[in-house]
This record gives C-alpha cells, sequence and structure tokens, in this order.
C-alpha cells in the first residue's frame, strides 16, 4: 500500500480498495478489530488484509483458532460491548456451522431485546466458483441472508464500491455481510476516495440502454458489460444495473429501468430456486407486468451442488455466451 | 528376515510420498483440477501406521489433507490421481476432486473441505455397527486445526456416552494454513483434553513408525470392544498449506530443522541399521513405486473428461429424475 493518502487512483485492484478501505477505517476510529483466520500474519486467504497487521497491531487485527461459530460470535458481543468488529469468514461456505450465530444472534439482537441494542458490525466473506473448489469451498449463498431480517447485504462488483460500500458498512448502525468474490480480488478499476458514489440500497446504472434491463451483482456484472458490448454489435441496447448492495433493495431503478426497456433477464451465480434473483424478478413482475413484452428471465448457476471437474464447473455457471443468447431471445 | 512390519510401513509411507510428489506434478503439468491440492508430504507416519493398523472392515473419514490416509487404506492411486485431475475415472467421478476422495468399497466415508466436517460421521457409523452387531471401528482423521471446532467435542462426548468403536486421530503437523499451533491454542495438550472425556489417549511425537503402529493397534482394539480412543501423532508440515502457498510465514531455518525429522529416511535407516533390508532391497522398492506411480500419472492424464450432463447427476437417487437444466427452463419459458 504505497501511497495510502492519494485520493484518487486510476488503477487499483479490488483487493487493494478493501484492504484501503480497513485501513481508512481503522485509522478514523480506534474501534475497529478485524479479527479471523490468516487474517494478521498471513494476511488474509486472498490476501484483503495484508500488512493491517503491520500498520496496526496484534491487538486490533487478531489471529483466531479455526472456530467460526465462534468468530462470528464473540465479533457480535463485542460489537454490544463498544467495539466495531471486522470478523472475516474465510469461505461464505463456512456459514454453514455459522449460521445459528448470524442468523438467530446477529440478525435478531436488535429486534429481540426491544431495540435497546444493535451489533454493529461487517462480517466480510468471499465466494463464488471458479478455482475448481468444489462443493464446499465455490458456493454463492447470499440466499440465505437475504431470507433473514435484520442483515444488511453488500456485494460489491467494482473497486469503488468495495471501498466506499465497506466504508460505509463501518460507520452504520446495522450489522453488514459483506460477500466478496475470489474471481474479484485481481480485477481493477478506478477509485476515488472523495466521491461518495455508492450508499447502500442505491444501484449503479453501468450502461444505459433501450431494449432490455440486465440486472445483476458480484462477478456476474463483468459478464453482463462483455455480454452487452457483443450485443451492442447487435444492433441490441442493454442497460447494464449493479445492485451492489441486497439489503436495502433499490426497487426503484429496477422498476424504472424495466418500465423504460419492458424486458429483462436477472443474472446471478446464485441458484434459480428460492433465490436472490428468483426475489428480483418476482418484484419485477408484481411492478411491471402490465409494460413486460417477455417472460423475466433470471439467468443463475444450476441448481446443483457446485462440481470440481473443470470442464463442469465452468458451465455450471453463465457463460457469457449464453447470457447474448438468451438476451437475444429475449429481444425477439 | 523375521521383521517384515517395518518394510511394510516404510513402503506404505514411501507410496503416499511418492504419490503426493505426482500430484505436485499434475498441477505443475496444469493437469490438476485447481490449486486447492493439500499435501502430506512429512506427514506419512500417521497414515501409515493408523492405516495399517486398522483392519479390513474398518472406516474412516478424513479432512483435506487425506491422500496420505486413502493411500494407506489401499486407495487405487489410478483413480485418486483422476479424481484430483477432476476427470471421469475418478472415485467420485471427477465432481469431488481432491478434498472429497471417498470410496464406500475400501470404507473411505469421504474427505472434508471443510475443517472438522466428517469428524461426527464416525460417530453415526459406529453408531451403525453397534446396533448391527459387526465387529467394526470407524476413525476420524483430523487435522489439528480441527481441534479447535465445537463439534469434535461434541462427537467425543457422545462416543463416550453411547461407548461407541470410534477412534479419534488428529495429525498435528504444528500449523493451520499459516497460523502455528501456538497462536490457535491456549492448551496444547491435545490429550488431556480426549482424557476428559473418558477416552483412551495415545501421543505419538517421534518417528518411529513400528511402535506407533503397536501403539495404534491397542488403541483401535480397544475401541473395537467399545473403548473409543484418540490419537494425537505430532508431525510437520514439510511445504505450503497448499500448492501455491510458499510459507512466506515461517523461517527457511525452522523449515530445513524440522525437514530433518524425515519419518522416511527414519525407518530406511532403521532397516539397514538392523539388517532388515539393505540399500539395494530399498532402492528396488522404491523404483517399484516410482513405476507404479508413473501410471497413475499416465492414466490420470488420459483419463476422459465428463459429458455435460454429469452436472446433473447424483444430485438425487438414480430413481428420480434428473434437475431440469437452466437452458431447459428458459428455454421454454421463451419459447412458450
Ligand atoms: C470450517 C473451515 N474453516 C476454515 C477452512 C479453511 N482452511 C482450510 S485448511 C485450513 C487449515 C487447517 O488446518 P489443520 O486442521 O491443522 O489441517 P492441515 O491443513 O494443517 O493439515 C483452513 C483454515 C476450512 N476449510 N473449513
Ligand atoms: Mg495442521
Amino acid at each position: 500500500m504505497s501511497d495510502l493518502n492519494q485520493n484518487y487512483f486510476e488503477k487499483i485492484t479490488y483487493r487493494d480498495a478493501l484492504r484501503l478501505a480497513m485501513h481508512d477505517a481503522m485509522q478514523e476510529d480506534k474501534n475497529i478489530i478485524i479479527m479471523g483466520e490468516d487474517v494478521a500474519n498471513y494476511g488474509g486467504a486472498y490476501g484483503a488484509t495484508k500488512d493491517l497487521l503491520k500498520l496496526f497491531g496484534k491487538e486490533r487485527v487478531i489471529d483466531t483458532p479455526i472456530s467460526e461459530p465462534a468468530i462470528v460470535g464473540a465479533a457480535v458481543g463485542a460489537a454490544m460491548s463498544g467495539l466495531r468488529p471486522i470478523a472475516e469468514l474465510m469461505y461464505v461456505d463456512f456459514f454453514g456451522m455459522s449460521m445459528d450465530q448470524i442468523a438467530n444472534q446477529l440478525a435478531k439482537i436488535r429486534y429481540m431485546f426491544g431495540g435497546q441494542i444493535s451489533a454493529p458490525m461487517v462480517l466480510r466473506t468471499q465466494g463464488g466458483t471458479g478455482r475448481s473448489g468444489g462443493a464446499q469451498h465455490s458456493q454463492s449463498l447470499e440466499s440465505w441472508i437475504m431470507h433473514t431480517p435484520g442483515l444488511f447485504l453488500s456485494m460489491p462488483a467494482k473497486p469503488n464500491d468495495a471501498y466506499h460500500l465497506l466504508r460505509h458498512a463501518l460507520k452504520i448502525d446495522n450489522p453488514t455481510i459483506f460477500i466478496e468474490h475470489k474471481l474479484l480480488y485481481n480485477t481493477t478499476g478506478t477509485l476515488d476516495k472523495k466521491n461518495i458514489g455508492a450508499p447502500f440500497g442505491k444501484a449503479n446504472i453501468l450502461r444505459k440502454g433501450e431494449d432490455v434491463s440486465i440486472i445483476s451483482y458480484s462477478r456476474m456484472i463483468n459478464y453482463a458489460e462483455k455480454a452487452s458490448e457483443i450485443l451492442e454489435k447487435e444492433n441490441i441496447s442493454a442497460e447494464v444495473i449493479d445492485l451492489r448492495t441486497l439489503y436495502p433493495l433499490d426497487r426503484e431503478t429496477i422498476i424504472n429501468s424495466v418500465k423504460k426497456t419492458k424486458r429483462a433477464l436477472v443474472l446471478s451465480e446464485s441458484y434459480y430456486t428460492s433465490s436472490v434473483p428468483s426475489e428480483i424478478t418476482s418484484i419485477i413482475f408484481e411492478n411491471c407486468y402490465k409494460v413486460l413484452k417477455k417472460p423475466v428471465i433470471r439467468y443463475t448457476a444450476e441448481d446443483t451442488p457446485v462440481p470440481v471437474a473443470p470442464n463442469l464447473e465452468k458451465n455450471y455457471i453463465p457463460t457469457i455466451e449464453k447470457i447474448v443468447e438468451y438476451t437475444k431471445k429475449v429481444c425477439n | 528376515m523375521s521383521n517384515t512390519l517395518l518394510p511394510k510401513l516404510y513402503k506404505t509411507m514411501k507410496r503416499i510420498r511418492t504419490f503426493e510428489e505426482r500430484v505436485s506434478e499434475l498441477f505443475i503439468k496444469g493437469e490438476s483440477a485447481g490449486t486447492m491440492l493439500h499435501l502430506s508430504i512429512g506427514e506419512e507416519l500417521g497414515p501409515a501406521c493408523v492405516g495399517t493398523a486398522m483392519q479390513e472392515n474398518d472406516t474412516f473419514t478424513t479432512h483435506h489433507r487425506g491422500h496420505g490416509i486413502f493411500v494407506a487404506r489401499g486407495g487405487d492411486p489410478n483413480r485418486m490421481l483422476a479424481e484430483i485431475a477432476g476427470k471421469k475415472d475418478g472415485y467420485c467421478k471427477g465432481k469431488g476432486g481432491s478434498m472429497h476422495i471417498a470410496d464406500m468399497k475400501l470404507g473411505h466415508l469421504g474427505a472434508n473441505a471443510i475443517v472438522g466436517g466428517g469428524i461426527p460421521t464416525v460417530v453415526g457409523a459406529a453408531m451403525s455397527y453397534k446396533y448391527l452387531k459387526e465387529e467394526r471401528v470407524s476413525v476420524a482423521f483430523f487435522g489439528d486445526g480441527a481441534m479447535q471446532q465445537g463439534i469434535l467435542y461434541e462427537s467425543m462426548n457422545m462416543a463416550s456416552l453411547w461407548k461407541l468403536p470410534v477412534v479419534f486421530c488428529c495429525i498435528n503437523n504444528q500449523y493451520g494454513m499459516g497460523t502455528k499451533i501456538e497462536n490457535a491454542v491456549g492448551v496444547k495438550d491435545f490429550s488431556k483434553r480426549a482424557e476428559s472425556f473418558g477416552l483412551n489417549t495415545l501421543h505419538i511425537n517421534d518417528l518411529d513408525v513400528e511402535s506407533a503402529y503397536h501403539k495404534s493397534k491397542d488403541i483401535i482394539d480397544s475401541a473395537r470392544k467399545f473403548k473409543p480412543g484418540f490419537i494425537e501423532i505430532e508431525c510437520y508440515r514439510f511445504y505450503g498449506h497448499a500448492r501455491m502457498d510458499k510459507s512466506p510465514y515461517r523461517d527457511e531455518s525452522e523449515e530445513s530443522e524440522k525437514r530433518k525429522l524425515d519419518p522416511i529416511s527414519f525407518a530406511s535407516n532403521q532397516m539397514i541399521k538392523n539388517n532388515i533390508l539393505d540399500e539395494d532391497d530399498i532402492k528396488k522398492i522404491d523404483d517399484d513405486i516410482m513405476i507404479e506411480m508413473d501410471k497413475a500419472m499416465e492414466f490420470a492424464i488420459n483419463s476422459p473428461i465428463n459429458e455435460e450432463t454429469e452436472i446433473f447427476k447424483d444430485v438425487y437417487s438414480e430413481n428420480d429424475p434428473l434437475p431440469v437444466s437452466l437452458d431447459e427452463k428458459i428455454n421454454k419459458i421463451l419459447n412458450n
């Protein structure tokens, strides 16, 4: 992290944007701590907390035992008692064993206790396919969180959003689940620290279009952008909407866009059934059914566990070719 | 030449190491499915002694670093390497990969990518054996990292409460990824934890594989008589956590010092010193293993990839319809 005090970065990785966000937040707020497996010495399995130990010391950047339920639970307790923890789960798949602390404790503290207290913390983790990690290291489990009232949920795709959303999450009075994607860390983009362009609950229209709305988030945004470039050559003008946060969800931007284009494709690495994409699809249908020219299509991962075999894993999630193919059919 | 046990244990350890070297090569050749490959180089003693002390019908689960244990339990290197390559001939049709190898025929109830995830499985397996009056023991293999998972203690308590034929076996390689054991536990004496659940305990902290075998066998034999046990085997992870990890978090001097504690060269020296085998005999064993593992490499590389429809198989029973593919779902809607 060379020029920490720079305000504008022409090109920064998603990983460094996150590191910088944690760095800046920790300088501002002495009560922010980081805790998780290999976050200190190792710098995080995907490098997002690299060097923070050196800068902030081991009182604030804490390696934990491999004890996920207690990592989340202890962060909840610390958040209730004056600290603002950033807890890290190395893989989103570890929601499995942590879900009691996330859904029954963290999400419900404020409500159950009649609004006396909240647990203002951020739970950072990463998910998604692309490394042949298999059924227990490649999932997209955001739907579990969206299904649980009480939690903010952020899944940025771009470095600038990653920075600002994480900074924002570290200031608000709600617990936030922050899900990164393992194949986004090395992607790059600009970062403007001064331009607070990414408040929670505000989607970003990455590309204006007239014929169809492609609504997505996280890594699939990059697929949507590539597909829209191909579609443009075939005279189809796609509007690409990056939701950035799933709670709060920017329903208005989705609805306005689809009212304009009258066609929609929801794109996600999550499941087809009972999922974030199925929720967005029903929002569109409920609000836009009068103008829709075609059924809303949700293009997602297959409703199966994630296979290791690279040739199977590749087609398990959406492909750019198929996004183009389905979008053309929607516009037909 | 009365001692055939030590050569047998030596051969098992050497097969494990050579197999793992091939896994590493498979990665270098770009033929492995991904890089999440956790090698047991340096840790061969535990799998060899416990694996050999188990009986034919005994079963086991392993952690993510489980290749060595499966080799010791009779895993076929061809099908193992094919699995690691994500190929059709692999033990799980290439859908499980390195971290999920399993073979019900050989009693391998599954490797696991969730630290601690496979531990309660052996409790349930042992419940079955006891109920069905089968004389079998089920062994859970896991790393020192899993000693910090609550589910281990829930499982130990059940094993103790219900007097189950179970052994919990911790391969303590001193690290959980980049975190040294000292930074992960308040008290390092794992046996004490197991003792407090009433388990028979064994702590192995030397390189004598033959004596480790006899001691492990006692624990396993007691488990067969419904006295569950716990074995901790201390060792050292010679290389990185996974294939890509260069271990920047530990000193090279530590590594070179610890790599001297090599169970394989220790066993081979023991054999020579005690006139069990001479250098030529050992070389012959090593050469045969090389040939075996080279063939496995070839098998894995030449194994075909899966047809695309394989994604949808094995989600539900083969008597049930396959999940409908997205392509079918989406085209049906669009063609409406
Ligand atoms: C529940 C869970 N937490 C974290 C991880 C990530 N992870 C994979 S291996 C590993 C280290 C495990 O250490 P140990 O149990 O000692 O086994 P070793 O790798 O040393 O053989 C970690 C943290 C995981 N796979 N599962
Ligand atoms: Mg370990």
